[in-house]
């Protein structure tokens, strides 16, 4: 674990930029950073979800492991995107594999201590999950393309 | 109060039927993916081919075979080479993708409406490519990178269902390596062998690198994929007029006279395949047109 | 052909634009007239209980005493007092059964030790005469030269067939139950578009024939045909048979704004209903003269050293026709009939700047199931009309 960033450093990541300093602030104290070797596990299918990550250099990859199939991508993302989003949706679990796929620099913020900071201050919550309910559609709306596998013959 | 037409005078020689195609040969063929095949063709009874813009089409067959309306994927400026990629989906195409060096292939066109370049001089281009929809683009990447300084920023996306079925896969490599255009490769799902990108490539849209309102958009691929595609560009404030999409529907004539190839009021064939997303987007939402 | 010369009676060489009347008992004179002239002539005749189109040898082939009754998939042959030539209206068939054939080869290519030549189709340039054209039959043949020579590729084989074509029209003594001809901007009256035009006139102890000039070709085929000169008394009744025959249509259909109302509905919720009640059999598609839909194929000899191309008609209706390597497009029966009838009534105008119906009826009588164009366009008008008021009703509440 290297040193806690500020609430300014927290304002460049894309989907943090222009929330209050206030909140920015209260994030960042509940914020470490990390760093992932390629190849590195940065969460299991299943296990508690308690940490919002924010890329700032590298790729994750999103993946999915049947349990008669090899392991599947299914989305990779990169410097700017954010991983997770079920420490903040009971019951609180990851429901895809993440792994670093390149050395991977990322921001980890404290999930219950997020969900506290976003109760506190209802409005700054509101434009926190108007960021990333946009983030969730498009994936969602992805997914379904992939259902319709539509490269298919 | 004429019931005659004014064409040539009785008792002339038979005019060449429109529909008459003209003999090529296979000089090559490469395997791009399990279903796909490149053919680069010649012609026989000439040195250069018919000139063609990018986003045409010709009518091709193995005499016999059935014919099939295919994209052409050369470059414009080789003009003794006519190059096409297909897919084996059904009798036509499986035969001609089939066909080795030596087969005598036949050709009509080309037909249809290209990709309009110049409205793009002096803006930002963003081509999307889904799947065998990278072909009809080629041409167009072509002369695009051949005058570079034309253009704005160019950035191309380019997706396919696993990384199997990526086509022109070395010459993307070389692409990618370019420093004047962004060429973003992405997969649906991969297994561990990928270390590219995964995910559709309408979620490389909202982070790309163009300034939306100045665009112009090159969009080809399944249908659907497209219609998600201009959404995500619209919402990037790119204009409606400025994004174009290459459509395809079944083809038997390529001249606007069967009828086949009719989406809404346009035949594809000769209004078509490039169109304005400004124009068929509403036709793109009604089910079974 | 002979150059033209004197006729029997007046001793004036027939000028474009001249009238004369032509007498029933003389009517075979014409026919001989055009034959000896090298036409073949195919024209009305009676077989398996409808008039359909075939050749015609002398005036017993006509359906004389013949007229018919149609309605929306019913057609019925009926027996005349009056003994006319052309007492009736149009049967299944349509003149593209000649310009435009069911099934035609386009080329054959031989195959070379490494290549392939073609050998065009030679065109068929048999001088034939079409006995009995309707005016809604010009302005349907009218609708097939523009898709077939009016583009940039002009088909030799339509072309060919075209030029040869002497064109003898008939004005139309009565409407039919399915016509709305007057609707569509074709008819009744034959303005133009003709070699020869006839108008029957039968009763008040007359029986004879008003005979216009059109051409040249046609003036030519008069010789020797024993005319008198029409009279203004002979002009006006050819003229009140026509203003008769207008009043009378079968249907009616209002064009106005058809394009954008068609093109603009395509959720309307009578797609479906009529869907429901299709059989997407194809008679429509096959009676209509302007249906022009067609597939290419490709018949390869047993050991493949030469290949045909043939072309036969095909049908929007197939589901077949919309075929894609993932499957059709218009895999339901609303999505094809609503292609056909966007198209036909609304679509053509884009393709080719007309409406691409001309009223004959031919698609309400042969369905088998009576589907009514004319009452879809209504129905379909009235759907938008009461979506536009229901948008302004509550603007317009106090």
């Amino acid at each position: 674990m290297t040193a806690s960033p500020t609430g300014v450093e927290l304002d460049r990541h894309p989907f943090l930029h222009g929330l209050s300093p206030e909140v920015l602030g209260a994030i960042a104290a509940r914020t470490s950073r990390r760093h992932y070797e390629t190849g590195a596990t940065i969460a299991r299918e299943g296990d508690p979800a308690r940490e919002f990550f924010l890329i700032e250099a590298g790729k994750v990859a999103l993946e999915l492991v049947p349990h008669d199939r090899p392991r599947l991508t299914i989305l990779t993302l990169g410097p700017g995107e954010v991983v997770g989003w079920s420490w903040l949706v009971a019951p609180h679990r990851w429901r895809v594999d993440a792994r670093a796929v390149k050395p991977t620099d990322v921001l980890v913020v404290d999930g219950s201590g997020l969900r506290s900071i976003l109760d506190a201050h209802p409005t700054e919550g509101y434009r926190f999950l108007l960021r990333l309910v946009p983030v969730l559609a498009l994936r969602l709306d992805a997914t379904r393309l992939q259902v319709l596998d539509v490269h298919g013959p | 109060m004429s019931t005659a037409l004014e064409t040539t005078s009785p008792g002339s020689a038979p005019a060449e039927p429109p529909l008459a195609p003209s003999p090529y040969t296979v000089l090559e063929r490469f395997a791009d993916t399990a279903d796909t095949a490149t053919l680069v063709l010649a012609p026989i009874d000439r040195r250069e081919r018919p000139p063609f813009l990018p986003g045409q089409f010709n009518m091709v067959s193995l005499l016999g075979r059935g014919e099939a309306a295919i994209s052409i994927s050369g470059d414009p400026e080789r003009r003794t080479e006519l190059v096409y990629t297909v897919r084996a989906a059904g009798l036509a195409t499986q035969a001609l993708a089939g066909a080795g060096p030596g087969t005598t292939v036949a050709v009509r066109g080309p037909y249809g409406v290209g990709w309009p370049i110049d409205r793009a001089r002096g803006k930002d281009l963003v081509v999307v490519a889904g799947g065998l929809g990278l072909a009809p683009l080629r041409p167009l990447l072509y002369e695009i990178l051949r005058h570079r300084d034309r253009f704005g920023r160019v950035e191309v996306i380019y997706g396919a269902r696993t990384p199997a079925d990526l086509v022109y896969y070395p010459e993307l490599q070389r692409w990618r390596a370019r420093t004047d255009a962004r060429f973003q490769v992405t997969v649906d799902a991969a297994g561990r062998e990928w270390y590219g990108d995964v995910g559709l490539v309408t979620l490389r849209i909202p982070d790309a690198r163009f300034d939306g309102p100045n665009t112009v958009a090159y969009l080809c691929g399944p249908e659907i994929m497209m219609r998600f595609a201009a959404e995500a560009l619209e919402a990037r404030g790119v204009r409606p007029e400025e994004i174009w999409v290459s459509l395809e529907r079944n083809m038997k004539c390529g001249i606007g006279q069967c009828g086949h190839c009719q989406f809404g009021p346009y035949l594809l064939c000769r209004d078509g395949p490039v169109l304005s997303y400004r124009d068929v987007a509403p036709l793109l939402r009604v089910r079974g047109l | 052909m002979d150059p033209p010369g004197r006729d029997g009676s007046a001793g004036l060489v027939p000028a474009v634009g001249y009238r004369a009347v032509l007498l029933r008992s003389d009517f075979p004179r014409l026919l001989s007239a055009i034959a000896a002239a090298g036409y073949g002539i195919v024209g009305p005749t009676v077989r398996d209980g409808a008039i359909v189109y075939g050749r015609i040898e002398r005036e017993a082939d006509l359906p004389v005493g013949w007229t018919d009754r149609q309605e929306a998939g019913t057609y019925r042959l009926e027996r005349r007092s009056d003994g006319a030539l052309f007492g009736y209206n149009v049967g299944p068939h349509s003149w593209k059964k000649y310009l435009f054939p069911a099934r035609e080869r386009l080329f054959t290519a031989h195959r070379t030790e490494s290549s392939f030549s073609v050998t065009p189709e030679p065109p068929d340039d048999t001088p034939t005469a079409y006995l009995g054209v309707r005016a809604c039959e010009i302005a349907a043949i009218r609708i097939q030269d523009r898709v077939f020579t009016g583009g940039a590729a002009v088909d030799p084989g339509y072309a060919a067939r075209r030029r040869q074509v002497l064109l003898v029209a008939v004005q139309c003594g009565q409407a039919g139950g399915t016509c709305f001809c007057a609707s569509m901007g074709t008819g009744p009256a034959v303005t133009d578009g003709f070699d020869l035009s006839l108008t029957e006139r039968v009763g008040g102890g007359r029986h004879e024939f008003l005979v216009e000039v059109g051409t040249e070709r046609g003036a030519a085929v008069l010789n020797g045909v024993p005319l008198r000169p029409a009279d203004a008394e002979d002009v006006s009744a050819a003229a009140a048979t026509v203003e008769r025959t207008t009043r009378s249509m079968g249907r009616t259909l209002d064009t106005g704004g058809i394009r954008d109302l068609l093109l603009g509905r395509p959720e309307d919720p009578e797609w479906a209903k009529v869907g429901e009640r299709c059989l997407a059999c194809t008679n429509c598609t096959m009676a209509c003269p302007t249906c022009f839909c067609h597939s290419t194929e490709e018949v390869p000899s047993l050991d493949a050293s030469t290949v045909e191309r043939w072309r036969r008609w095909d049908s929007c209706f197939n589901l077949g026709f919309s075929e894609l390597h993932t499957g059709s497009v218009r895999t339901t029966v609303p999505s094809r009939y609503r292609q056909w009838m966007t198209h036909k009534l609304a679509s053509w105008y884009d393709q080719f700047g007309s409406s691409g119906c001309v009223g004959c009826g031919r698609c309400v009588t042969w369905c088998p199931v009576g589907i009514d164009l004319t009452a879809e366009a209504r129905t379909i008008r009235s759907n938008a009309a009461a979506v536009a008021s229901a948008g302004s009703s509550t603007e317009g509440r106090t």
